[in-house]
């Protein structure tokens, strides 16, 4: 039987190295060695984008009505689409999502610095996109705070995005970050991103996502990778 | 004096990636030290029964664990493996903030997804082949699963049996995805994928069986027996 594999397409321009010096743990923790280039096989364009709701469970839109009583924090609404390289939609595609609460802590075991926990938000949450690749949650916009890379070193306000998207090969973890916010120059882990591509990751304030007397809206597009228009292998041969 | 219309007055935009100027890849970020309670769900590095393994539950406090609990349904088709293995830095320290994501085709050589279209070769109803595992303390990632069919490759070939890996951990940008191979692996000498690999290296890719049966793969992710990690 014959098969077609049109590829995704590799990284882009915009991609970080994997070698990142400024962000110190990148040092011990990335290859020397060049990726291998691999030709792109049934396992690579497939994965489990249809059985995300049997994996992870249900959609967890809301941040703010996960316990009791309600977060400390500015409200906010995201919403955006997810897309592939040619601005087609992504359908039916988890998002997960985790994020600091807004005093700048997580409910991490391991993060101990002195700003208080919120015993009404957790951070954690998880979203679905419709047929148009359209997403939506609410949550509180986190705060920043300090890091040990060097002295002084603060990370903005950000919000972790992990993405199956429909295969392999365009799997994707990133950070959403917003607008306007003076420490993402100064950086070291946004950094690693090139200007201008590293505004790909900023969200962008948005009136008509914001509602009146409840939260303010930020929209933000995820993009991943796209399929190529020409197979990469048409080999089999049925006539053996 | 006229008056602005203030209610339908937009703030300036920012370029972004609604601009068509920049448009593109959104770029990766790395997972960052406190993933546990956002991403590694309980049971998720167990694809056969139902249980906690792979996530960590000393690192998040049991009120904010909000994550689905073990998706095993019923009982696989196949042979039953656990697969293991330590990940290393380029000082040989364990990395016990890495996390580690499985695909893999089922016992017959079928991955459930709909790219995967080939009726002659069964679904099974109990088997989605998805799975995380968080590292432990002492940077050891653990799955339980089936171990899984050939699927075809590039041309008339077949792969040997693999899982696909992909690793993240607090200081990597970007995943870094490799393959598992078992030392037994039908057609380990002419897998399509393996065969690209410099021979000095492919041992990189393949698991080796322990005496407890355990299929046992290091991941180093810098250093002489630095893993070979794929570009896709």
């Amino acid at each position: 039987m014959s098969r077609l594999i049109l590829p995704y397409s590799r990284d882009d321009e915009g991609a970080p190295p994997s070698l990142w010096p400024d962000y110190r743990s990148t040092v011990p923790r990335s290859p020397r060695q060049p990726a291998l280039a691999i030709p792109q096989t049934l396992t690579e364009v497939t994965g489990p984008a249809g059985a995300w709701d049997r994996l992870m469970g249900p959609a967890m839109a809301d941040m703010t009505a996960q316990h009791r009583g309600e977060p400390q924090g500015q409200r906010i609404v995201v919403t955006g689409r997810v897309l592939d390289e040619a601005g087609r939609p992504v359908p039916n595609t988890v998002v997960e999502i985790w994020q600091a609460n807004a005093a700048g802590r997580y409910i991490h075991a391991k993060d101990d610095w002195p700003a208080p926990l919120d015993p009404n938000f957790s951070g954690a949450g998880r979203v679905v996109t419709d047929e148009q690749g359209r997403y939506r949650y609410v949550t509180i916009r986190p705060g920043a705070y300090p890091w040990g890379n060097h002295k002084n070193a603060w990370r903005p306000a950000h919000i972790h995005l992990s993405l199956l998207g429909p295969a392999f090969s365009t799997r994707l973890v990133t950070q959403m970050y917003f607008p306007d916010d003076p420490l993402i120059e100064i950086d070291p882990i946004a950094n690693a991103v090139p200007m201008p591509y590293r505004q790909r990751m900023v969200s962008r304030f948005d009136m008509a996502t914001t509602v009146p007397n409840w939260a303010l809206g930020y929209v933000f597009d995820i993009v991943l990778k796209g399929r190529e228009q020409t197979p990469f292998e048409d080999d089999h041969d049925d006539d053996h | 004096m006229t008056t602005t219309d203030l209610e339908t007055r937009e703030a300036a935009p920012r370029q972004d990636n609604q601009d068509p100027a920049l448009f593109g890849q959104t770029p990766s970020q790395t997972v960052g030290p406190y993933f546990h309670y956002g991403l590694a769900w309980k049971g998720g590095a167990d694809l056969v029964q139902r249980s906690e393994m792979g996530a960590r539950l000393d690192l998040i406090p049991p009120e904010h664990y909000v994550l689905g609990d073990s998706n095993v349904s019923g009982t696989p088709q196949g042979k039953v493996i656990l697969v293991a293995g330590c990940v290393y830095d380029a000082g040989g320290n364990p990395v016990p903030d890495a996390m580690i994501e499985l695909w893999q085709a089922n016992a017959a050589g079928r991955y459930a997804s709909p790219e995967d279209d080939r009726e002659d070769v069964p679904l099974d109803a109990h088997f989605i082949g998805f799975g995380r595992s968080s590292t432990d303390v002492d940077g050891v990632y653990r799955f339980r699963t089936i171990r899984p069919g050939r699927v075809p490759g590039p041309g008339n070939t077949l792969q040997a049996p693999h899982l696909a890996l992909s690793v993240f951990a607090r200081g990597v940008i970007k995943r870094l995805p490799t393959r598992l191979y078992f030392a037994d692996g039908e057609g380990n000498d002419t897998d399509p994928i393996l065969t690209l690999v410099p021979e000095e290296r492919r041992h990189t890719l393949i698991a080796q069986r322990k005496p407890d049966g355990t299929w046992w793969l290091d991941i180093h992710l810098q250093g002489t027996n630095e893993t070979v990690f794929f570009d896709l």
